[in-house]
């Protein structure tokens, strides 16, 4: 009886263990980052254009240019994961070829991010000349995030009750009326749960825009979705590795680490609020 | 069986209809005449088709992956299977009540709304109207008139099953199909929907799936009883309880089995 009890305590702990584990090491890394990114933290260093390739001056262009390519990921990604998902889930009879589709969809989401970046170069830099632009980087991190969303909206539609369907139905509604009005709404909240996983990656992921829409350093603004932006992952990747006094700019690596993190929280803030305040309209 | 309900006009008419889930089949050659205005009863042990049977009235079972339909089923001379069948417009002449009280989770108001909006009324007064005489007509008024705002979903399982009567009335049926709708209630809230369906059959045709002899009893003017997917007999309510022609619906009825 004591040696069971023990087991199980044992047990416990050892979970309870591994818990504190990664929260330690994700605490850490969150700390370091805001110790030694707050002091390069300044008005200047956030709205003002860098100087000699980075050392000094600001990443405004960089923050810009990671909202943009986000901004025009979701625009795409969003509309075309959830009608693929809404198909998937109410319409395709289920069938040996939906089956192959979803596997495929899974596997996409395992792709290494660097394919995405040499498919998006491949198709809308090369094939459709779109050139190196946000419209290339944005259809390529969509491409990227997609799996995510279509998986996430697929459960969160799955979620919603057959009755709810069979209700509707049931008083003459056509199954476009239905999943409009009685099943689309209530799977909202869990599409907006894939919609921040995606942001998450899009803003972070370095690889698929290196190829298809980032520059690390440009004069202007862009002005157009064919232009080139800057973005601060890629910002950050040439300031760690690439610079000649990488060593001597840490505070600047930091202080861009930072935004990248804060725009990303900043953004997943957004995303949670929405879906706070559609599942409070619609509870069951 | 179809001669004992000449002095009542016939609302709908099944001919030779068998019905398979895929490769099994659930229905067997089933006939029957179910009359206007008057209550239907369809009882049976779990299994019977009895469920089965009352969705293919409302094509309810279109939805569900490989089934298939064999024979006729007319309501008003005309058939629902037919070629030039307008699914939706057959959905709004015959309302469904689930076993399963089911809400939307949105106001009382826009649950009742939810049907008339569908078919086009957009009208403020008129769509208030509707809400109002429906919850009339499902004895809900008096409990809810103060809160038509409020949450659907906040109402008791009594109070969500008549809304969701309510809320089939709104768009004007002629016939109403009832899945076992009192099953999940207590003996209370079920006298409360016992009567409504008392007063409903002046203007409506239902047709009920109860697992309740009792019930069956007290609500119905006729009684059919399925066994294994087959009709075993059907006919007055009062002869299916007193003096049934077959031996497996009197065993089923005195408890027998099932």
């Amino acid at each position: 009886m004591g040696s069971k009890r023990t087991g199980e305590k044992l047990i416990y702990w050892i979970m309870r263990g591994i818990t504190y584990l990664v929260v330690i090491f994700i605490a850490y890394i969150l700390i370091d980052i805001l110790l030694n990114g707050l002091p390069a933290i300044s008005w200047e260093f956030l709205t003002g254009d860098p100087k000699k390739s980075g050392a000094e001056g600001g990443i405004f262009p960089a923050i810009l240019g990671t909202l943009f390519l986000v901004i025009g990921t979701i625009l795409v990604a969003l509309p075309l994961g959830m009608f693929s998902a809404i198909y998937l889930t109410e319409y395709a009879k289920q069938s040996k070829f939906t089956q192959t589709i979803r596997m495929a969809i899974v596997t996409l989401a395992g792709v290494p991010s660097i394919v995405f970046g040499l498919f998006g170069l491949g198709l809308f830099v090369v094939a459709l000349d779109f050139g190196s632009s946000m419209l290339a980087g944005s259809l390529t991190l969509a491409c990227m995030i997609l799996p995510t969303i279509i998986v996430a909206s697929e459960e969160a539609l799955k979620a919603v009750p057959k009755y709810m369907r069979e209700g509707s139905l049931a008083l003459g509604a056509t199954k476009w009326e239905t999943i409009y009005k009685n099943v689309l709404p209530y799977a909202l909240p869990g599409m907006l749960t894939g919609a921040i996983l995606g942001i998450g990656r899009a803003a972070g992921e370095t690889a698929p825009i290196l190829l298809t829409a980032a520059a690390f350093f440009l004069p202007e603004l862009p002005s157009s979705v064919y232009d080139q932006v800057m973005a601060l992952p890629y910002h950050l990747y040439i300031l760690a590795t690439q610079h000649p006094e990488a060593q001597k700019i840490l505070p600047m690596q930091y202080g861009t680490a930072l935004v990248l993190l804060f725009l990303v929280i900043g953004l997943n803030f957004v995303a949670i609020v929405l879906r706070i305040k559609v599942r409070k309209k619609y509870k069951w | 069986m179809a001669e004992i309900l000449t002095e009542d006009k016939n609302k709908v008419h099944v001919e030779n209809m068998n019905f398979y889930y895929g490769a099994v089949q659930a229905l067997f050659d089933i006939n029957m005449d179910i009359a206007e205005k008057k209550v239907t009863a369809f009882i049976g042990p779990s299994g019977c088709g009895k469920s089965t049977f009352l969705r293919t009235l409302n094509r309810m079972n279109d939805i569900i992956d490989g089934t298939r339909i064999e024979g006729k089923v007319l309501i008003d001379g005309s058939d629902i299977y037919g070629p030039m069948t307008d699914v939706v417009g057959l959905r709004k002449k015959v309302g469904m009540i689930f076993q399963k009280s089911n809400p939307f989770p949105k106001s009382i108001y826009d649950n009742i709304a939810y049907g008339p909006r569908l078919h086009g009324v957009k009208d403020k007064n008129k769509l208030m109207e509707i809400v109002e005489s429906c919850l009339v007509k499902s004895a809900l008024w008096d409990e809810v008139k103060d809160r038509l705002d409020k949450s659907a979903m906040g109402l008791s399982g009594g109070q969500q099953q008549r809304l969701c009567i309510a809320r089939a009335l709104a768009i004007n049926p002629e016939v109403v199909l009832m899945d076992e709708p009192a099953s999940a209630l207590d003996p209370k809230s079920t006298l409360k929907i016992e009567d409504l369906v008392n007063e409903l059959k002046k203007d409506y045709t239902i047709i009920i799936v109860t697992h309740n002899m009792q019930q069956a009893g007290r609500v119905s003017d006729y009684t059919a009883f399925f066994y294994e997917g087959h009709l075993v007999e059907f006919g007055a309510t009062g002869q299916i309880f007193t003096k049934p022609n077959q031996k497996q619906t009197e065993d089923y009825i005195t408890g027998r089995f099932g």
